[in-house]
């Protein structure tokens, strides 16, 4: 019997290429996930230094960031964007999910979907939210430009050894709280820089009750406390997701992979450099008041005094008064998308409280689908017909409003819902004012015309 | 990279915590292809407010960025480092940095410099009393000298080689291809590759 280890650490050590005393680990790349915005400076600096794509057989690539989601022309600035992602994956032989195409998505949603992502996996992509990929038990690290450009010419990225959290979250969710509340709920807890230097195990049976949608939305926003990686450890739940999907094991390879990933859990007696542990039972929808994602209160609260200076400008950027009820806050527009919350059982749940109702007059409300597939997927269950007829604008699938990198922003001034992941300030557009939410708030509160549940609703 | 070993200027001090790298480089501006001419577009938002720290005269031409705790939080685009190197800073002096981008700084040779939060505040109320107060940033002696603040700093050894030499990590890298080659021999055949478009 060798020392028990935690889920990171059996990961990590079988993807060191080369290790030495004072020096940064060497890791092998299982996955690298390529977008329009974060590689066309890495590609940019191979060709100056001559130096091919070592492995696109383990590279793939999709626009994302910019696309429009709505028919209409493309401006020119978000073109030469696309074009040059269109021209590197070309001249390198990489697999592109150009616009137009049915593989077309958010890179977080799509890996999962063509069944890529998988236990144990080593995953990098030049985005933040690489952390979604966790759920499966993967070691997924968002990463720089200039790294990107390191992952494509050697297929290792060289890292220092993180340190380990678990995030234990024990019982039973109440009903109406979500993954995103949970997440929420534990960045409220432990701050934006709880995780700094960290990666983090989310664990306890509240953890494991969750669908791989609902562990995608937790791992997603790791990197909102400071996190390196989110994890959560690979289970039935995960198998049966992965089973059958175009790019999982199958045959022959379905059993020994199985087996290979039962060995992943963290062991019995493994510690963790730090512990934080949550009842399920005490958490409630979230909403954040501020301009930081630990600057929330769940839906029953008011508006808190503001603690320091940082709270008093958001409050300020955010135009409102401590004490307000939440429930007294009416936003302009409700966003349902993002790698956060934009997959098919978020637009289930959204479309389970909208059916046969109608957003509040006056209020735009918009679903964007994280990939094509899941816009697809979504038609076929009639999930478009409950949106369109509440009121909803149905878009094609991108990051859209999460970040405003295309024409689907917030106006300055505007208060928007939004199921996405970050309310920093301007974040939807210049001025925009973005309150964190699950879509199931979303979709109650587009209807309601003021922050709510769906309890609300029956009341 | 940029080698980097010592460097006297004169500071900013951005008395903010939390500061995102979309405050520090607005998403709208990264849809440019090219990795240079991202300054105009530092703090693009926070800059309009002509009492903005970066609009006042008296700290025109600071090579040296103070800043609260967690700062570069959020987005990794590399971007925000572009910028500000792109706009003349060679440093940035908080009490801590979200990890994605202290590693985005270390690839390019902007160096992030970790101090205790009152000796942050110690060098900002320097500067604010004196815009013309110099820093020295020493990365050979680890040191952060002004003239009321001398403090030692701490950076990994690796790292600090990497940016005193300015060595390109690729090619650190690719001295152990042998170990890569070896490594790929070793991959279990079931592991997935990306099928052909």
């Amino acid at each position: 019997m060798g020392t028990p280890r935690t889920l990171a650490e059996k990961v990590w050590e079988r993807h060191v290429v080369h290790r030495a005393n004072g020096e940064p680990d060497l890791l092998y790349v299982d996955l690298h996930l390529v977008h329009e915005v974060t590689s066309a400076q890495a590609f940019e600096g191979l060709r100056l230094a001559g130096r091919p794509v070592r492995r696109p057989d383990l590279t793939v690539a999709t626009m994302d960031h910019n696309v429009p989601t709505a028919p209409g022309p493309v401006d020119p600035v978000s073109r030469t964007q696309m074009e040059a992602l269109e021209r590197n994956c070309t001249e390198a032989g990489i697999t592109l999910f150009p616009t137009g195409d049915l593989g077309q998505g958010i890179v977080h949603v799509i890996g999962p979907q063509m069944g890529l992502t998988q236990p144990g996996l080593m995953i990098v992509c030049g985005d933040s939210h690489t952390s979604t990929h966790g759920a499966f038990g993967a070691l997924a690290i968002g990463i720089g430009t200039s790294e990107v450009e390191h992952v494509l010419a050697t297929q290792t990225l060289p890292q220092r050894t993180p340190r380990t959290m678990a995030v234990t979250v024990e019982g039973e969710l109440p009903p109406g709280v979500s993954a995103k509340d949970v997440i929420l709920g534990i960045i409220a807890r432990i701050g934006t820089d709880g995780g700094v230097g960290h990666v983090v195990e989310y664990r306890g049976s509240a953890i494991r009750s969750l669908s791989m949608e609902g562990r995608m939305t937790v791992c997603n926003m790791s990197i909102e406390a400071g996190a390196r990686a989110g994890m959560v450890a690979p289970d039935d739940t995960t198998f049966a997701y992965l089973e059958g999907r175009p790019n999982a094991p199958s045959g022959a390879e379905w059993e020994p992979a199985l087996e290979d990933w039962r060995s992943l859990p963290t062991d019995e007696g493994a510690a963790f450099d730090k512990e934080v542990t949550l009842e399920a039972a005490d958490l409630r929808p979230h909403v954040s008041w501020g301009t930081n994602p630990s600057q929330t209160v769940t839906i029953d609260d008011v508006v808190p005094e503001p603690a320091d200076e940082t709270a008093e400008r958001a409050l300020a950027y955010m135009d409102l008064h401590p004490g307000v009820a939440i429930r007294d806050i009416r936003p302009d527009t409700v966003f349902i998308g993002s790698c956060t919350n934009s997959r098919i059982e978020d637009l289930r749940e959204a479309a389970s409280i909208l059916d046969g109702r109608k957003v509040r007059e006056g209020l735009r409300a918009m679903v964007v689908p994280g990939s094509m597939l899941v816009k697809r997927q979504a038609e076929r269950e009639g999930l478009d017909t409950v949106f369109v007829n509440a009121g909803f604008e149905w878009r094609d699938a991108g990051c859209s409003m999460c970040l405003g990198m295309n024409p689907d922003q917030l106006s300055p001034g505007e208060r928007c819902a939004s199921t996405s992941n970050r309310n920093f300030e301007g974040r939807q557009g210049k001025g925009g004012r973005t309150h964190l939410v699950s879509p199931v708030v979303a979709a109650a509160t587009a209807v309601l015309g003021h922050f709510g549940t769906p309890e609300d609703l029956e009341a | 990279m940029r080698p980097f070993s010592e460097h006297t200027g004169r500071a900013l001090p951005l008395d903010r915590s939390d500061v995102d790298t979309d405050q520090i480089v607005p998403a709208r501006y990264l849809r440019r292809i090219e990795r240079t001419g991202f300054g105009p577009f530092l703090f693009a938002e926070w800059r309009k407010d002509p009492d903005f720290v970066l609009n006042r005269p008296e700290f025109a031409g600071a090579t040296i960025l103070l800043a609260g705790p967690n700062f570069g939080s959020g987005s990794s685009r590399e971007h925000a480092v572009w910028a500000l190197e792109d706009a003349g800073f060679r440093t940035v002096i908080a009490p801590s940095f979200a990890d994605i981008f202290r590693n985005n700084c270390c690839k390019i040779g902007v160096l992030p410099v970790e101090l205790a939060q009152e000796s942050v505040r110690a060098l900002m109320d320097a500067v604010l009393d004196d815009p013309t107060t110099e820093i020295t940033v020493d990365l050979h002696a680890l040191r952060v000298s002004a003239p009321a603040v001398h403090e030692a700093f701490e950076i990994d050894p690796y790292t600090r080689w990497r940016l005193l030499e300015g060595l390109d990590d690729i090619d650190l890298t690719l001295r152990h291809a042998n170990e890569i080659d070896a490594y790929e021999r070793d991959r279990p055949a079931r592991l997935p590759s990306v099928p052909r478009a």
